[in-house]
């Protein structure tokens, strides 16, 4: 019972930590960016948030599977290709859970405006370190919600991990597999345990960070 | 013609669908206030000082240094450059000292010719350093972003329209910070206003703009007394004349002032001898007489030379006197307004040596210049 819990708040935290070093960039770049085409980006970064699960799940299947250029790069590099692997589950959560931690931190972007940017540039501040020591702090809300928003989603992700992940125990068994399995197997009372604490899990989870998110928000105003 | 310590500046392109066509040349120390009615292009110009707008065809040079020359053009933050917005935007999530030592931090050896200290009892920041910047009002936040802008050893200062966002209450209470500043520090600070009694109050030079073009620039006192430019046509046309005090008389508590061509009578001690003070006439409170009246109330009747007479409109006319009969026109200038059934009556013509009685001027500031 605990293997898929170490594997789910594991894959949670080494996702929330790719999109916040990833995901923070591109936010900047979409809430500053005048390219007429970013918008287009930003279509592309929101799209797992309506596709199907198990679309997401086929294509990145394919994508990464052992006849694909990545397939057959990781191969060389890792002498396995992703899918049923610990590290596909992460390929799959980062792209899955992208729009959630990406668009939280760009409306924090867009919010701070032209004006604070100025300001800094006005006082010897590189646009560098003005990203570092302005923006960053001002967006605190927005990061807190992308990571809470992207860590919790994670948690909870059950279509695409089963494309592409399968059922291993101990490797790519997470919580939300583990309840299907128990449910499939009439144990009624592992469903019951694991699924009670995930609701638990996740009105903590909302409601500490829209308690956070209140307090920071008093703060910077 | 280029004063290698002044600065020199020629903005001119389109920007956001605005034409701006602007060239001026100022002197390296003294408050220049850059006015203009809404939307003339003031703000834009002092943008393209800071680097903050970009236009392409333009040159600009601060004490010998270019920051702009054509496509050679030094970003903002690699400017010596202090710029004051119209709302204060201090950065919300750092203390009043943090935001205060922001730019000084960040800029070198120039962030050690003003010391924190200085800063701080100039602007009266002390009781609130330790403080978060949305706990002060709109005047202490206007005077935070002063002092943060002067800390970072500008060779410029720049300032938005630091008053419009303030009400009549923080306004009285920062001009006097404001004074102080223009006194104490020893670099050129260009303002933008569209009220004229800032103006007045505060500036040494002008720059005056209409739809994105420069229409005259020089000092303040020059272009106010100009009856060409379009300032002489409003209803509080004014003229500023600087003078220094000579002598206080107690008995009738009155101060005289030493002005070009003349002396000048105000009440009340207005500060020691030699300093110097401003005084502001209205030309509508300025009455002219062909000889010296020999019963008025009115203290100062001074002996003028009439230097042109321009038409205002049907009924009315603005007259450019200078102080004095026989200096040649080199006295203090200020405009009356007379109307054109007194001008006729009187029939006075430009050359002409009259008497003008004030009827009031008001003090401006007890600013040193």
């Amino acid at each position: 019972m605990w293997d898929p819990i170490w594997i789910t708040v594991k894959l949670a935290f080494i996702t929330t930590a790719i999109l916040l070093i990833m995901g923070t960039p591109i936010a900047w770049w979409l809430a500053r960016s005048k390219a007429w085409w970013k918008e287009g980006i930003a279509a592309v970064v929101a799209l797992p948030i309506v596709l199907p699960p198990t679309v997401m799940g086929f294509y990145l299947l394919i994508a990464l599977g052992p006849d694909s250029p990545i397939g057959q790069l990781s191969t060389l590099l890792f002498g396995r290709s992703l899918p049923f692997t610990f590290a596909g589950l992460v390929v799959g959560s980062v792209i899955y859970s992208m729009p959630f931690v990406i668009q939280p931190i760009r409306n924090a972007f867009d919010a701070i405006g032209e004006r604070p940017l100025e300001v800094a540039a006005t006082l010897r501040a590189s646009p560098l370190d003005t990203f570092f020591s302005v923006a960053i702090p001002l967006a605190r809300p927005g990061l807190l919600t992308g990571a809470v928003l992207g860590f919790a989603h994670t948690v909870g992700e059950f279509g695409v991990i089963l494309m592409i992940g399968g059922n291993i125990p101990g490797e790519t068994k997470v919580l939300s597999v583990a309840i299907y399995d128990h449910v499939e197997a009439l144990e009624w009372g592992q469903a019951h345990i694991l699924s009670a604490g995930l609701l638990i899990f996740s009105f903590v989870v909302i409601l500490s960070m829209m308690v956070l998110e209140k307090k920071l928000g008093r703060r910077l105003r | 013609m280029t004063k290698p310590d002044g600065i020199v500046a020629r903005f001119s392109g389109s920007l956001d669908a605005f034409d701006l066509s602007a060239e001026f040349t100022l002197p390296g120390k003294g408050v220049t206030a850059l006015f203009g009615k809404s939307g003339c292009g003031k703000t834009t110009v002092l943008r393209c000082l800071a680097g903050l707008s970009h236009m392409e065809d333009s040159f600009l040079s601060v004490k010998g240094d270019v920051w702009q020359d054509g496509q050679d053009f030094i970003p903002t933050h690699k400017r010596p450059v202090g710029f004051v917005f119209q709302e204060a935007s201090l950065f919300a999530h750092l203390t009043v000292k943090d935001n205060l030592i922001f730019g000084q931090k960040r800029a070198g050896d120039r962030g050690q010719l003003v010391h924190l200290d200085d800063i701080v009892s100039l602007l009266g920041l002390g009781d609130f350093l330790s403080r978060s910047a949305h706990n002060l009002s709109g005047g202490e936040r206007q005077r935070v972003a002063i002092g943060r802008a002067l800390l970072s050893g500008p060779e410029l200062l720049l300032m938005d329209e630091p008053l419009a966002a303030l009400d009549r209450f923080s306004k009285d209470e920062i001009i006097p910070y404001l004074e102080r500043l223009f006194q104490s520090m020893d670099i050129p600070m260009i303002f933008v206003s569209h009220d004229m009694d800032e103006v007045e109050q505060l500036a040494d030079y002008m720059v005056l703009m209409e739809e994105g073009a420069v229409l005259s620039c020089g000092p303040l006192k020059e272009l106010l007394a100009d009856p060409k430019l379009f300032i002489a046509r409003s209803p509080k046309t004014a003229s500023v004349i600087d003078g220094r005090i000579k002598s206080f008389d107690v008995a009738d508590q009155l101060t005289e002032l030493e002005i070009e061509g003349g002396s000048f009578l105000v009440p009340g001690e207005l500060g020691d001898p030699g300093s110097h003070r401003r005084v502001r006439i209205a030309a509508n409170d300025v009455s002219l007489a062909s000889d010296l009246p020999s019963k008025t109330t009115i203290l100062n009747v001074l002996p003028v030379h009439i230097l042109g007479i321009h038409e205002l409109d049907q009924s009315r006319v603005n007259i450019l006197l200078s102080v004095g009969h026989n200096n040649n026109g080199s006295g203090a200038r200020f405009l009356a307004r007379i109307t054109r059934r007194s001008l006729n009556a009187f029939s006075f013509a430009t050359g002409q040596n009259i008497y003008a009685q004030v009827k009031s001027a008001s003090m401006l500031d007890p600013h040193k210049r």
